[in-house]
């Protein structure tokens, strides 16, 4: 990640949360709010892994189901789910998540690159590792595991 | 932004005003030479305008803007003297160098240059009818008041430039400035430093109406300034200097004894002439020997006359600030819809007075949506002056005459509107022109003037907006046509088309009539480019036509592309909204009107009509099984070709107006869904695109089987 804040001094702080049975982390700069979950409107031709769109305070915001994202087994949701919304560039998504955890100040050099697992989808989305006292963290390349625009999947 | 680049930007901008001023009076000027009566106020108005492009143009380097409008100028002011009785080839000549000052400036906008000969053409031309006029008139003009001076003009300018630029001149500038010259952020020690550097400048100022300090007023001007220049610089340099206090000081730039002159003609001049020779603005009216004082005071006069005849007071804003009002509105009355429901479920909605200020608050929050809607609305009218530019274009490449005329021009339309319809317009008016009018020879052999009429009319109807492009030619060819399209394969050899069906062929793509490929339209992209271009604004294009008679295409377009009036509806448990202008009835359908063809599809009949129906649960994937039909509403959906299917959705919630929200920001695109929307409950609704669901998912109808089910019905 090229991010400023990771160029200028090495400790970055991540927002942690937990998918499935699993803990994910995001840059905390990514994170624009975290919200609970409401019923999203179904979008017609979307991948399963898309749950609909929400309304964001005027906004049309497409919420992403992490965990099937992830290739986990799809969430189903339910009002003690938790969307975390990020903005990517331009773009505001949602991402389901089953709960936060807490933020966390790390190192830039305790984040281990990923294990040379036979998973494409798992390689394809973490970034790295982190290994504290009792946990694992996985580091999601957010850009990553967002959305594919419908535009380009669907051209003829 | 940096400070010049926000100046630039001013300067363009009016720039556009000017343009768009210095065609209405070149219109003006028209209807003049018309009634044989030309306003003598409006020819100022152009040259006023054409002047202050100049003038702007200069201070930012643009050369070849500067020097063409010069030689514009030059005419208007022939003109404006009266030495040049404008007549129907003068004003060709200047719309088209209207034309290419507009195009001057574009590329002045855009940092780029012009090429082609344009400009040289039409300088040439420029200069001919300007100074064969000036040479005949100002013969004219001193027989019939000899003794009044008469200077040849600027026109006379790089004359003046040879002669004058080896010797020397004395000038002695009297110089008054009025409180607005400071006001408008010029000063006189700009001026001078600017005289200094065209030659040796002596400076004495006149204090004597400086009042006492206590009576003073210090945004008030007292000083005047006289200045002797000696320059080798002409005349006209050195009222350039003076070029952006016009109008807000006293000057007079008098051309004393020089010192050593050669023979020339600028010498004549002051032989015939009194000793003051005001140079100001190229002013040069037969009476310009009026003292100075009252020439100024005359020409504030002026100014005044041409502001209470111009547009009406504006302000600039940027436009992603109206678009966040825009929205910002948009979530008012979203949030006006929330409480009201929240308050109707809490039960108090039966409480008088709560139900008043609701319903106040309700209005209140409209209007303030209209209001602000209204901000973003534009009149038409620089689209069509734009346009009428194109026919003038397309009508000299092709050979024929045609005369533009408007309607209604002062109907707003959303800005992005607009800006969008500008090229689908173009598209039709060439193709108007081209394909529409005939030759010369066909009309007068058909008994038409000779001289085509295309004619651009807007108007309100029913809350959207109709764009009609018609022409007086001679209709469409439907034989051909239908030739063309069978060649092409795009109709069945066999098929019967009704009339309307085969003008319709138009707007297929791949579809072009002109026998030849000409340099205005039949170059492929056709009307069918047209026409989804309007499609994407939620517009729609109609085409009428009349063997013989002519050729009318209609475009209804929103008011907006921010609000919709859309009919609320439920498809398998999910809420959406369908644009209500697409729909044409809603019916529930008996089980005998409704007969299955083919294994998934379903056909209902209307009024001896089969019109294939289209579950959209089905295709939206919100039901994996049909349901039966007869247990559904019909919405009857008519798309521009004719080509009309029905929805079929579970029930009718409400008809109301939604705030369009894109989907694309955020997500991207959505086949069969043209944005979404947020109800009163704060949910979102997705807004269905009619006709993609039809083309997309639907049973594939094109007009053979339509034609197919009218031989069958």
């Amino acid at each position: 990640m090229s991010d400023p804040a990771v160029s200028n001094n090495s400790l970055r702080e991540l927002v942690t949360f937990r998918v499935g049975d699993q803990d994910f982390c995001i840059d905390i700069m990514m994170v624009r709010e975290i919200r609970g979950w409401t019923p999203a409107t179904l979008l017609p031709h979307a991948p399963s892994y898309v749950l609909g769109v929400i309304n964001l305070r005027g906004s049309v915001v497409p919420i992403v189901d992490l965990a099937a994202r992830l290739g986990l087994a799809p969430s189903v949701p339910d009002p003690r789910h938790v969307i975390v919304i990020a903005v990517v560039g331009t773009q505001t998504v949602g991402f389901l998540v089953n709960a936060v955890s807490d933020i966390m100040g790390i190192d830039q050099a305790d984040v281990q690159p990923t294990p040379d697992v036979t998973s494409e989808v798992t390689r394809a989305f973490i970034e790295g590792v982190i290994v504290t006292d009792e946990r694992m963290l996985r580091v999601i390349d957010i850009k990553t595991v967002l959305p594919k625009c419908m535009e380009s999947e669907d051209a003829q | 932004m940096s400070a010049s680049a926000e100046i630039r930007q001013t300067f363009f901008q009016e720039c556009d005003e000017l343009l768009e001023a210095l065609d209405d009076g070149l219109y003006e000027i028209d209807q003049g030479v018309a009634d044989g009566e030309v306003d003598a106020e409006t020819v100022n108005a152009v040259f006023r305008s054409v002047h202050s492009i100049k003038g702007g143009a200069a201070a930012f380097g643009l050369d070849d803007l500067v020097h063409f409008a010069h030689q514009f100028e030059t005419v208007l002011d022939v003109m404006r003297d009266g030495q040049l009785v404008p007549n129907e080839d003068v004003m060709k000549v200047c719309h088209r160098a209207a034309d290419h000052l507009s195009d001057l400036v574009a590329a002045g906008r855009d940092e780029r240059v012009l090429e082609g000969s344009t400009g040289a053409d039409l300088i040439k031309k420029l200069s001919e009818i300007g100074g064969r006029e000036a040479t005949t008139g100002s013969s004219e003009q001193q027989s019939v008041d000899a003794g009044v001076s008469f200077q040849p003009l600027g026109l006379s300018l790089p004359m003046d430039f040879t002669f004058e630029e080896p010797a020397e001149n004395d000038f002695s500038i009297q110089l008054i400035p009025s409180a607005s010259l400071y006001s408008s952020g010029n000063d006189v020690s700009f001026l001078l430093r600017e005289l200094i550097e065209l030659g040796e400048v002596k400076v004495s100022v006149d204090t004597s109406e400086l009042p006492d300090f206590d009576e003073m007023d210090c945004s008030d001007a007292y000083f005047k300034w006289s200045i002797d220049l000696r320059t080798t610089e002409a005349a006209s340099s050195v009222r350039d200097v003076f070029e952006f206090v016009d109008g807000m000081c006293e000057l007079d730039v008098t051309s004393r004894e020089p010192s050593a002159k050669p023979s020339g003609e600028t010498e004549e001049e002051d032989d015939d002439g009194p000793p003051a020779l005001p140079l100001l603005n190229g002013a040069s009216e037969p009476d310009a020997v009026e003292p100075p004082r009252q020439q100024s005071g005359r020409s504030e006069g002026k100014d005044k006359t041409g502001a209470q005849s111009g547009p009406k007071a504006t302000v600039r804003v940027n436009l992603d600030l109206v678009d966040r009002l825009i929205n910002m509105v948009g979530e008012l009355v979203i949030n006006q819809a929330v409480l009201t429901q929240c308050i109707d479920d809490a039960g108090l909605l039966d409480r008088g007075d709560l139900a008043t200020s609701l319903a106040e608050f309700k209005n209140l929050a409209r209007d303030i949506q209209e209001s602000v809607m209204a901000i973003r609305a534009q009149s038409v009218k620089p689209l069509f002056q734009r346009m009428a530019r194109i026919v003038r274009e397309a009508a000299e490449l092709s050979g024929k005459d045609a005369d533009f005329q408007t309607e209604e021009e002062t109907t707003e339309v959303d800005k992005t509107i607009i800006e969008r319809l500008v090229d689908p317009l173009t598209h039709m008016i060439r193709n108007a022109v081209d394909h529409g009018l005939e030759s010369r020879d066909d009309r007068i052999a058909a008994g038409k003037p000779d001289q085509g009429t295309i004619m651009l009319s807007a108007a309100h109807r029913s809350g959207r907006v109709l764009i009609e492009v018609s022409d007086d030619g001679a209709g469409i060819n439907r034989p051909k046509v239908l030739k063309i399209a069978t060649e092409k394969g795009l109709v069945s050899p066999d098929a019967q088309l009704k009339d309307s069906e085969i003008d319709n062929l138009l707007f297929m793509p791949g579809f072009s009539t002109a026998d030849k490929v000409s340099n205005l339209s039949g170059r492929g992209v056709g009307m069918d480019v047209v026409k989804s271009a309007i499609q994407k604004l939620g517009g729609r294009v109609n085409i009428q036509s009349t063997p013989g008679k002519g050729t009318t295409m209609s475009i209804s377009l929103p008011l907006t592309l921010a609000v919709l009036d859309g009919m609320v509806v439920d498809v398998a448990g999910q809420t959406m909204v369908v644009p209500i202008t697409a729909i044409v009835e809603t019916l529930r359908p008996k089980a005998g009107d409704i007969h299955r063809l083919g294994a998934e599809t379903s056909v209902v009949s209307v009024r001896n009509n089969l019109v294939p129906i289209i579950d959209l649960g089905v295709v939206f994937g919100h039901r994996s099984q049909p349901m039966a039909i007869s247990d559904m509403v019909l919405l009857l959906v008519e798309s521009d070709n004719g080509t009309s299917w029905a929805l079929a959705v579970d029930q009718i919630f409400d008809q109301r107006q939604v705030v369009i929200k894109g989907l694309e920001t955020n997500y991207g695109h959505v086949p069969g869904v043209a944005a979404a929307t947020i109800l009163g409950d704060g949910n979102i609704a997705l807004i269905i695109d009619p006709e993609e669901t039809a083309h997309r998912n639907g049973p594939v109808i094109d007009q053979r089987d339509l034609a197919l089910f009218d031989e069958v019905s």
